[in-house]
């Protein structure tokens, strides 16, 4: 061999295909469709229909439903997440990956990685249009940016999650209508839209072992009082934990070789 | 000195749940050789394939690429082969010239040297033109020569290739044959996987017959010839009655069996020498003959031989 080249490490491998998986995403804009439109579109919606009905008034509403819109909007790109990995699986592009002498968790840390920037754009639609339609939370600016970090944060971890099923369903379809269904579920049976004293008992209990309630909890108290609650400690422990377990879990999906 | 030899490959099977695909193959593959893995459609070519460059998991058995073994070594066996998948193995939604950086900095290449060998790359697979268009717009030919080119960065001693022109046109595939034929100036060791036998005749020094997962045979594609038999001598009689005086004079002359069906007379020929008496003699005989054809076994004839009444 002629050609120079030394062992590319974890990190190395990692941006590398964080940069390819940005390039796609660069020439194929519409990717960011589901998180530009989808948080606008739910934000107007249930703002408008729901909230004289649940808060009274849109503007009584709004420091409900924007938490609650944001984190729905992160489960659902962290899902995409999944059926992305699927779809590369199966186009024999992550063949050539695998016979490559590079780190194995490379090819997903990579999708994940550049997956945040959607995250990122979908935080700051759903944001914005709280802001547009007149939600001016309590604490400032500054814990505005907080709880957007932390709501990326526990999208970047749920996708672990996603990619594990990405690696393990069958084609791509699979994973699209299991993730609309867990998003759906979650995001409603919580206190995203709604104050879970208003519903039956049953449904309380289940809606208060959601974790997607907890994660609403802690923006909702970062935004109203403007400082680190224990739930936002939770949160970042909940959401680590995820992670310490679901990457290890989705590299040795990716290993399996049948 | 013994060379170690390129690939390695003892009693490999395989099973997907109960069915077995592959059936304890052994072969070896010489330094600088191209080696064909000739079979149908589903007799487990491609399956041998995945498992001799660690894509897949071996039931049984082992392969060493290099003398390395592909499951413990197996980071050490992928530095030292490149691969083209059956199916074009490259990013559709970003261009060739994207390709081939970011594969090049995945094998380990600094980014000036990704960058240099990246033109390079475009410059040997007459790509420059297309380099920054998507691959969106690309020809199954671009396609294939971006996919082997992106194989061929870090210039691997060994080259596997997976049905290389399987759905291209005839002027793409001799294209793709040149190539191959570079390649193999230039010393590199390749394997391919075909079902096209001619493809096989052209390019590979030795062929392995795969069906229903097992080795039915191996050899140079003359040796797989000559086990089908010699060159075959055919031609049509003018007259119903010609047809076995001419039989007669046949067997007469070549001392082999004749076959015949209606005024289609064939024989096997042992020696090319043998022709020219047989027809003065038919002409001397006064027998009128048409449609003469004398033809060599093609691996056709091999692969029906070994094939047949299987699939």
């Amino acid at each position: 061999m002629d050609i120079q080249t030394h062992r590319g490490n974890v990190v190395m491998n990692t941006a590398t295909m964080a940069y390819r998986n940005l390039l796609k995403t660069v020439h194929n804009p519409d990717r960011f469709m589901d998180v530009l439109v989808q948080p606008i579109l739910f934000m107007v919606m249930f703002g408008y229909l729901f909230g004289g009905a649940i808060a009274g008034g849109v503007q009584a509403y709004l420091p409900t439903i924007v938490p609650g819109i944001l984190i729905q909007t992160m489960l659902s790109a962290a899902s995409g997440s999944g059926s992305q990995i699927r779809e590369d699986l199966d186009s024999g592009v992550f063949d050539r990956f695998k016979s490559l002498p590079m780190a194995h968790i490379a090819p997903l840390a990579g999708q994940l990685f550049a997956d945040s920037l959607r995250l990122l754009i979908a935080t700051i639609t759903s944001l914005a249009t709280g802001y547009v339609m007149g939600w001016r939370p309590a604490a400032g600016f500054g814990w505005v940016v907080i709880s957007g970090l932390l709501a990326i944060f526990t999208g970047w971890a749920l996708s672990w999650i996603f990619a594990l099923l990405g690696l393990l369903a069958k084609n791509a379809t699979t994973v699209q209508s299991f993730s609309m269904i867990t998003m759906l579920v979650l995001s409603f049976v919580s206190n995203a839209f709604i104050p879970i004293k208003s519903l039956a008992k049953p449904m309380q209990v289940v809606a208060n072992l959601n974790p997607v309630t907890h994660v609403i909890t802690a923006i909702r108290q970062m935004l109203a009082t403007g400082s680190w609650t224990s739930e936002a400690v939770l949160v970042l422990v909940f959401g680590t934990g995820i992670v310490l377990i679901f990457a290890p879990l989705t590299v040795w999906a990716y290993n399996r070789n049948n | 000195m013994t060379q170690v030899q390129a690939i390695d490959v003892q009693h490999l099977t395989k099973k997907f749940d109960q069915k077995l695909v592959v059936d304890d193959v052994s072969f070896t593959v010489k330094q600088g050789e191209v080696f064909g893995l000739l079979g149908p459609n589903g007799a487990g070519k491609t399956t041998i394939l995945r498992m001799m460059t660690t894509l897949l998991k071996a039931t049984q058995g082992s392969v060493q690429i290099f003398g390395h073994d592909t499951v413990k070594e197996g980071r050490v066996a992928r530095s030292l082969f490149g691969l083209t998948g059956q199916y074009a193995s490259v990013d559709e939604d970003i261009s060739a010239r994207e390709n081939l950086m970011i594969f090049s900095r995945l094998n380990g290449l600094s980014r000036t040297a990704a960058k240099a060998r990246t033109t390079e790359l475009l410059e040997t697979f007459s790509l420059v033109e297309s380099a920054d268009k998507s691959l969106k717009n690309f020809s199954g030919g671009m396609r294939r020569r971006l996919d082997l080119a992106v194989s061929l960065i870090t210039r691997p001693a060994l080259i596997f290739l997976d049905e290389p022109t399987t759905g291209l046109d005839p002027r793409t595939r001799t294209q793709m044959w040149a190539t191959i034929r570079d390649l193999v100036a230039q010393g590199s060791t390749i394997v391919l996987t075909t079902q096209y036998l001619d493809e096989a005749d052209q390019l590979a020094d030795r062929v392995a017959v795969i069906d229903h997962g097992k080795l039915v045979k191996i050899g140079t594609p003359t040796e797989l010839k000559q086990q089908v038999g010699g060159t075959t001598l055919q031609f049509t009689v003018a007259q119903p009655a010609e047809v076995n005086p001419a039989i007669k004079l046949l067997a007469d002359r070549l001392h082999a069996a004749v076959q015949h069906s209606g005024q289609r007379v064939s024989a096997r020929l042992t020696a090319a020498t043998q022709l020219a008496p047989v027809l003065t003699a038919l002409q001397q005989a006064q027998i009128s003959v048409s449609h003469l054809t004398v033809q060599e076994p093609s691996l056709d004839d091999v692969f029906m031989d070994l094939t047949v009444g299987k699939n």
